[in-house]
């Protein structure tokens, strides 16, 4: 098990160096100049070359990449073209709300979405079964911003019983924070949900068909021994598969449910550095994404390895 | 029949239902129509029949796996048909089974430890330490040995696996195994060993297996008793070599001539007897009538208005077949006289 940690981790090597390549490359053959973007069309001949050899910028750009890299590496990302805001600390406030939002909601969609895979498993062509399916057709059908809208005019509008916009950090108060994050993690869940559902129900199904379910039954074991530890064991291995993709999917779509929610976390940022062709705060933002992603995709490989003995390196 | 049987099966119905549109009830399929088996301690029943006949079904309600819609299963002094929840604890470690396919019967994320202790680890206050030691026991039994604890089925071949199987089934020393189909997937080189390695534990356990299998040449090596299956009914029963030897039913006969043999001339003369039966395929037929009137060379007309019950047959056993509806001893004289 150590072994294949190690592995991936040495494999992050060459990708996170790609990465940055293009990270760099992406934002530096953008057609604006960052020096008209920061001096705008105010600013003598002299002041725009001034600024340009502070930066840096005629320097080459293999340069300009080892002189960024070298930066990044101690935490550095640079500074807010706009507000001259350190990217890091831009960043590392606003990554605790995405990320708590992600987290909750990636929750919600496995709990919810393997206890309905498993209901629905069951008993095939069921009453329980057509629901969930019908169930998870919608869920995957309705946009995440609407679901949201929806939620908000009930619970909070109607009922009150959440605030309908805004974020309180967890470290503030934990009921706050529960409060704030439900309904907008309960918005970004719900399509990974029906998505988590349905690889549930199909793998549980042909799991549940295997001989090994029948003769875990003949040795006479409990119903919830075999469906917990036989069936869901090796039913999840093609669910884990679809769950990190399902987090790549949330993270992306918390950035357009923050707006609905009017969050302030990585989304309302990268929007705004977009917008402004703040480039040092759309890289940082890049870098965090992938990371995330990356890290991600390490613990899918590892929950495999665990569930999977044949994806174990030999 | 016997009251000394260890499992003893009277009028066993098992019924399968489909489902409708909305997951209600739907049509009713009788699988199993009313079966009578029995099985002495430390011996051997054949159950044969090509598939869909029903013996699987019977299998499976054995091990409760279905219930049964009718009849008894008396397992020593309980019946299990009448059981609507789980067996009892000391019931259930004393009904084992080994599975057809090796590779979809064990579960690939388990290792072999796990896999041959699972049964000691649910019904059994065993530690770690004493289920290790049972499990290298167990691993001797089916001529594996200790290194072979923490693999994973994937890194064993059929025959292992199946061995690996039998293991898990012996852990908590049953009295009685339900093999169905145990060796069908298997090379035929790895077949015998596994028969073999079935042959020599039961003698030295003294466990009765219950045997399920489509070839009779197969089962009639390690049976004590047969018994032929058709279209849901047992057709024919009997001891071992009996029923091999000297079939009674015209279903076991047909059975037994579906194997060739190596004299080109008896080849020539049984497909000219096997073109002479009527080819009419029916198998779903309606509920009254004998179940194998369609194909049966010796059909009459009573087949088709009458079920025929369990006659004795010359060197012990019954079949349902009216042509031994005399006294014993003329039923296979009159079978001779219609076959010549």
């Amino acid at each position: 098990m150590l072994r294949l940690i190690v592995q991936r981790l040495l494999a992050l090597i060459p990708l996170l160096f790609i990465v940055s390549v293009m990270t760099f490359s992406f934002t530096s053959l953008l057609p604006s100049d960052p020096v008209d973007l920061i001096l705008g069309e105010t600013g003598t001949q002299e002041q725009h070359e001034m600024l340009r050899e502070r930066m840096g910028l005629n320097e080459p750009i293999v340069v300009r990449y080892v002189q960024w890299l070298g930066r990044a590496v101690q935490g550095d990302l640079g500074t807010s073209f706009f507000n001259s805001v350190s990217v890091s600390t831009a960043l590392m406030q606003r990554l605790p709300v995405t990320l708590s939002l992600t987290l909750v909601s990636a929750l919600i969609a496995v709990v919810v979405g393997v206890a309905a895979g498993i209901a629905a498993a069951l008993r095939p062509r069921s009453l329980i079964d057509r629901l969930a399916t019908v169930g998870a057709t919608f869920g995957q059908a309705i946009p995440n911003f609407w679901f949201g809208l929806l939620l908000v005019a009930i619970f909070a509008v109607n009922l009150r019983w959440f605030p309908a916009t805004g974020f309180s950090p967890l470290s503030a108060s934990p009921v706050d924070w529960l409060r704030s994050v439900t309904l907008p993690a309960i918005a970004l869940g719900l399509s990974s949900s029906a998505a988590i559902a349905r690889q549930v129900r199909s793998a549980m199904v042909g799991v549940l068909q295997q001989d090994y379910i029948r003769a875990a039954r003949a040795q006479g074991l409990s119903s919830r021994r075999v469906i917990l530890k036989h069936a869901l064991t090796n039913a999840m291995v093609p669910v884990v598969a679809v769950l990190s993709f399902q987090i790549t999917v949330l993270l992306g779509g918390a950035l357009i449910v923050e707006q609905v929610f009017a969050i302030n976390g990585l989304g309302t940022l990268a929007i705004g550095a977009v917008r402004q062709q703040d480039i040092p705060m759309i890289q940082g933002l890049v870098l965090v994404m992938v990371g995330l992603v990356v890290v991600v995709q390490l613990a899918t490989d590892v929950i495999y390895g665990l569930l999977n003995p044949k994806a174990r390196p030999s | 029949m016997s009251d000394d049987a260890l499992l003893d099966i009277r009028d066993l119905r098992v019924t399968y239902w489909g489902k409708s549109l909305l997951g209600f009830r739907g049509k009713a399929f009788d699988a199993v129509k009313g079966a009578n088996l029995s099985i002495r301690p430390g011996q051997t029943l054949g159950l044969v029949g090509e598939s869909g006949s029903g013996k699987s079904s019977i299998a499976n309600a054995v091990l409760g796996l279905v219930p049964a819609n009718g009849g008894t299963i008396r397992f020593g002094d309980v019946d299990l048909a009448a059981m609507k929840t789980r067996y009892p604890p000391d019931v259930r470690g004393q009904i084992q089974a080994v599975f057809q396919d090796p590779y979809s019967s064990l579960n690939p994320s388990m290792t072999v430890e796990d896999i041959v202790t699972e049964p000691l680890r649910v019904h059994t206050t065993m530690s770690r330490a004493e289920r290790r030691t049972r499990a290298v026991e167990l691993l001797g039994l089916v001529s594996l040995s200790e290194e072979h604890l923490e693999r994973h089925p994937h890194q064993f071949s059929g025959g292992q696996r199946q061995r690996i199987a039998i293991a898990s089934a012996l852990a908590l020393a049953p009295k009685l195994i339900v093999l169905d189909e145990p060796v069908s997937a298997l090379d035929v080189s790895t077949q015998n060993q596994i028969i073999n390695l079935l042959y020599e534990r039961r003698d030295e356990l003294g466990i009765a297996y219950l045997l399920i299998a489509h070839d009779l040449a197969l089962v009639h090596h390690i049976s004590d008793r047969i018994a032929v299956m058709y279209l849901g009914h047992i057709v024919e029963e009997g001891p071992s070599d009996r029923v091999y030897r000297a079939p009674a039913h015209p279903y076991t006969r047909a059975l037994l001539d579906a194997v060739p043999v190596l004299d080109p001339d008896a080849q020539r003369r049984r497909r000219a007897s096997r073109k002479a039966a009527p080819a009419r395929e029916t198998p779903r037929l309606a509920a009254q009538g004998c179940p194998y009137r369609n194909r049966c060379p010796f059909a009459m007309p009573r087949c088709e208005a009458q079920l025929p019950p369990d006659y004795p047959v010359d060197g012990g056993g019954t079949a349902a077949c009216f042509l031994f509806e005399a006294p014993a001893g003329q039923g296979s004289a009159r079978l001779r006289l219609v076959q010549a």
